[in-house]
């Protein structure tokens, strides 16, 4: 079974990915901002990564700096999920390592494809 | 008390007095010895032996007469802020050490008038040191009970008198320059008036309450005596005029005196201490003065018909009661007042004796020295041996002549011959068209006159009636009795003086200097003096001078008295301050008035004219030249002025452009930052919506029953955070554009905070908070649009119901009025804010944007929105908070209750 681990502060759109990547067959992660996302990265090593950017204390950005850096962590594919949709924004997001930059609002159905593409 | 005791103790003292002036010579910066106390206590340097001791005797003779002295001062330093600022001013630029300096200076640098006024100021002091010796010697023999001797080497005062001139030549002389500070001396002198004065009091106190049983006591026992009716009445019109002829005689004396010029405008280090000074002094002078008469009056009751010498009755009181240590501690007293005196006085007669009457009379040519140390210990030397002069001479003066007495007549004697400068010296600060023939005239007939009607008379030891000189004039001439010169009966002797010489003086300064036009010098310096506070900044500009000379000469002369080292630094401040190429070899004006400034605190005003002109070759300039020539700098000065105002101005406007543009740049990023964050923040319900929906539609039928609901309710939920989010911004937008109106009513702050409350009841209770609402005593009515202040309240509350911590959260919420507003504080007893956020906070969107907080349960615009309200009430709102103590939410509503606001 793989593993994901998703990101994010808002708790509806949690509850779809999760629902949604639960039916996949996925085990789901979940962490509601980058400092718990790393500490659940201490222990788990999920094979995709769905982060938001926005989020209090540590954001997506940050926290994808930190997981580039931890040797277990080489294998993840990185999807950032963001209303942020400027082209800076998913300039940076891309230059920082992460495999996929999904812009809010976004079909689930489409998100999903794009995830099984990833880890195949 | 034994002699050798007494001496020990006054051995004691001075030293305890070197020792100060020797802490203060090296603390010269501190704020110890540079500060307006210390400023105003030296001025106290005025109060000599003869007010200490003089004023008792007078008092005890005739009453009340003792009080123009001080009445003088009193009434004339108020003026200080003006005329002391002036004369402050013009000695600053122009390194005047001295009131020869001034007088000279003014009146076209001129070396005999330097000169003359030193001889004034020498006969007149002289005397007057003479006297404090005299004091500091009839004291001596009171205290220890011995007769005054004879012979000069068993006379104390001969030691006494040698150990001042010996302290008074060392720390008078510290620097060659005479405008320097001496910190030294003048702290010294302010412990001096500080000691004498609490010394008089404590006698004063004594003698009032332990002696006698109050100033009633006092009173009702002098009413007895036979001569207290007569000695206290005022004696109509004529005593009127003595006493003002004395009043302003002592005026004259607070501004002529040497030492008074010496502390008041020499040492002054700021002219702000004169602010202190102008209230201090007085009030100084007003304390000396309560003991007096009870002093006086208590002595004439206890020695009734001794025949005693009233001047020593502060002394002889104690000694009557055997009180040792009073007696002692009131001859310290008096012995300061002496020896301040006699120091100051010595110091700056001496300078003038060197600056104004050796060095340029003579000493001049053997200044010709190249070698700076030569001629600065050349100078010292001679000011050295000036004091030590001065003050033998007065000690002779005091052997020979003096001694038969009363302190205050020759105390006043000396003021007569001071305010010989007076028309000269006003006129300096008032009056352009004065002269140097005018002033020279003047002081010399002054001078003649006052010799006549009262240096005479008393130096050939006449001054009681029976002289037939006195009696008759001389050659029995009615009209040229001295006492009584031109039949003027009514005038005692001193006030008879100081009529007819101030009046022959300044009448004759007046019709010189109308007559004969003084030369463009004199014209000059005039203009400098009269309108100092136009030349302050840049006084080099206003001197006019025409001719040839090289900076490399100039600059050899004064190498000569300053050493290379600080030629060189006086000569890269000036470059410096008026922009001058230093490559240049011709010397202007300006470069020459510097440098004869930096000579002057040397060897004086008249010496450095000398000694300059001697290496430049000057060209005659006439005197409408000179006009001219001041009236162009003056106009150079104003268009000067002009170009700067519109200059300034220019850069000002251009500034406030610079700052627009920075303002609209910043709007911008401001407005692109808000549509970013709106997008973000509109986009995010819409993604919640728009996952769950898909959800809903792929696999309706797989969802479980309770998951779909789920779904469902999310789906509500987020719609109507977008619907609020809409709506907040619309708010705000309608506010930021002035759409929305502000429909202020009548209305009770109160009610409307309570009614606020009870529609957020249900989550305060859910979070267990307690809520303190402290009304005010009384009902507090404000105008304001209820609906909206509802909005306020409400958005308050609910943050506030937000930070409180989860167990023991506390509300408190307090309305409190004052004439200007009505002000309502929330206070929440949550972990506070920090000190940076307490503006942004009130920013759109700030919380979510700040990443170091969690993200809002709310729109983020709340705060920015009551913040709009509330500044369209014209009220205000802020955040107060220490962290950990939690934070203070505070708006205020105008209070148009109070007629202020409306």
């Amino acid at each position: 079974m793989k593993k994901i681990l998703i990101v994010d502060d808002e708790p509806n759109i949690v509850m779809s990915l999760e629902y949604t990547f639960k039916k996949n067959n996925f085990e789901v992660f979940i962490a509601r901002d980058g400092q718990e996302a790393l500490e659940i990265l201490n222990k788990q090593f999920p094979d995709v990564i769905i982060l938001d950017v926005m989020m209090p204390m540590v954001d997506g950005f940050a926290t994808l700096e930190q997981i580039k850096k931890d040797e277990r962590l080489q294998h993840c594919k990185v999807i950032f999920l963001s209303a942020k949709n400027k082209e800076k924004d998913i300039e940076k997001g891309l230059s920082l390592g992460a495999n996929l930059y999904v812009t809010k609002p976004f079909s689930i159905k489409k998100l999903v494809e794009q995830v099984q593409e990833l880890i195949q | 008390m034994s002699s050798i005791g007494l001496l020990l103790i006054l051995t004691l003292y001075v030293s305890i007095l070197f020792y100060i002036a020797h802490w203060a010579e090296k603390r010269s910066n501190s704020k110890w010895t540079t500060n307006p106390y210390i400023y105003s206590f030296s001025l106290a340097v005025y109060c000599t032996a003869w007010t200490y001791y003089g004023s008792i005797g007078v008092a005890a003779q005739s009453g009340l007469s003792y009080l123009p002295i001080y009445l003088g001062p009193i009434i004339i330093i108020p003026t200080w802020m003006i005329i002391l600022k002036r004369i402050i001013r013009i000695s600053r630029v122009n390194k005047i050490s001295s009131i020869a300096d001034f007088i000279s200076l003014r009146y076209g640098n001129s070396r005999f008038l330097g000169a003359l006024v030193t001889l004034i100021c020498i006969f007149g002091v002289l005397p007057y040191i003479a006297l404090q010796l005299k004091s500091i010697s009839d004291t001596f023999n009171i205290v220890t009970n011995t007769q005054s001797s004879s012979n000069i080497f068993s006379d104390t005062t001969t030691y006494v008198c040698l150990a001042l001139a010996l302290f008074a030549s060392y720390y008078g002389t510290k620097y060659v320059d005479a405008s320097e500070k001496r910190r030294g001396i003048v702290t010294a002198v302010a412990m001096e008036s500080i000691l004498k004065l609490i010394f008089f009091l404590i006698i004063g106190i004594y003698v009032t309450y332990f002696v006698f049983d109050g100033f009633d006591d006092i009173y009702a026992k002098a009413v007895l005596l036979d001569s207290f009716d007569k000695k206290n009445t005022i004696g109509g019109l004529t005593e009127g005029i003595n006493w003002f002829f004395l009043c302003v005689l002592s005026m004259f004396a607070i501004f002529l005196l040497p030492r008074q010029f010496h502390t008041a405008i020499v040492e002054n280090n700021k002219e702000t201490h004169i602010r202190t000074a102008i209230w201090l002094f007085p009030l100084y002078l007003l304390l000396f003065n309560i003991f007096v008469f009870p002093i006086a009056w208590g002595g004439n009751i206890l020695f009734e018909g001794q025949g005693l010498n009233a001047d020593t009755y502060s002394l002889l009181i104690p000694q009557f009661f055997n009180n040792n240590t009073l007696t002692v501690l009131v001859f310290l007293g008096g012995f300061s007042a002496a020896i301040s005196m006699i120091i100051v006085s010595s110091i700056s007669l001496s300078t003038m004796l060197s600056n104004n009457l050796l060095i340029p009379y003579g000493f001049v040519g053997s200044l010709e020295n190249t070698s700076q140390e030569k001629n600065n210990k050349r100078i010292l030397n001679s000011r050295k041996i000036a004091i030590f002069s001065l003050i033998i001479l007065a000690y002779f003066i005091y052997r020979f002549f003096v001694l038969d007495y009363s302190l205050v007549s020759i105390g006043l004697v000396s003021f007569v011959v001071i305010a010989q400068l007076a028309p000269a010296f006003f006129g300096a600060l008032f009056w352009k068209r004065g002269s140097k023939k005018g002033a020279i005239t003047g002081i010399v007939l002054g001078f003649l006159v006052c010799f006549y009607t009262l240096l005479l008379p008393y130096a050939i030891g006449i001054t009681s009636s029976s002289s037939a000189f006195l009696q008759e004039g001389p050659w029995a001439i009615e009209l040229l009795k001295p006492f009584h010169l031109f039949g003027l009966d009514y005038l005692e002797p001193i006030q008879n003086a100081f009529f007819w010489s101030m009046l022959l003086n300044t009448m004759s300064y007046l019709a010189v200097s109308v007559s004969f036009k003084g030369n463009y010098r004199e014209r000059n310096y005039a203009e400098m003096f009269v309108d100092i506070d136009k030349y302050i900044t840049n006084h080099e500009n206003a001197f006019v001078w025409k001719g040839t000379a090289y900076i490399s000469d100039i600059k050899k002369v004064l190498q000569r008295f300053l050493g290379e080292d600080r030629t060189k630094r006086a000569l890269n401040i000036f470059n410096l301050k008026y922009n001058i190429d230093k490559n240049i070899t011709t010397a202007d004006a300006r470069f020459i008035k510097f440098a004869e400034n930096l000579l002057t605190g040397h060897i004086g005003t008249a010496s450095a004219k000398i000694l300059i002109s001697s290496v430049i070759k000057e060209d005659k300039i006439s005197l409408p030249e000179v006009l001219r020539i001041l009236e162009e700098s003056k106009e150079n000065i104003i268009i000067n002025k002009k170009l700067t105002d519109t200059s300034n101005e220019l850069k000002k406007i251009s500034d406030q452009l610079k700052h627009a543009n920075q303002e609209l740049i910043k709007k911008d990023i401001q407005k692109d930052e808000f549509l970013d964050t709106v997008t973000h923040e509109l986009r995010t319900p819409i993604t919640a919506i728009r996952a769950a929906t898909e959800i809903l539609h792929d696999d309706d039928d797989e969802i479980p029953n309770e998951l779909r609901k789920q779904f469902l309710k999310s789906i509500i939920s987020e719609s109507d955070r977008l619907n609020r989010l809409i709506d907040k911004i619309l708010d705000l937008e309608k506010f930021e554009t002035g759409k929305h109106k502000i429909y202020l009513s009548k209305n009770n702050i109160s009610k409307t905070i309570k009614n606020t409350i009870d529609s957020v009841r249900q989550l305060i209770n859910n979070k267990n908070i307690a809520i303190i609402f402290n009304e005010a005593s009384e009902e507090i009515k404000a105008f304001y649009d209820e609906e909206r202040i509802i909005q306020v309240i409400h958005n308050l509350v609910s943050n506030a119901i937000k930070f409180c911590p989860e167990t023991n959260g506390e509300i408190t919420i307090t309305v409190t009025e004052n004439n200007k507003d009505v002000a309502v504080r929330i206070h929440n007893n949550g972990k506070g804010i920090k000190v940076e956020e307490f503006e942004p906070i009130f920013d759109k969107f700030y919380q979510s944007r700040n990443q170091n907080v969690k993200k809002p349960v709310g729109s983020g615009l709340g705060l920015a929105i009551c913040k709009q309200i509330i500044e369209h009430h014209k009220g205000s709102i802020w955040v107060e908070s220490t962290e950990g103590n939690g934070a203070t939410f505070i708006f205020t509503l105008p209070n148009y209750n109070t007629t202020e606001n409306q």
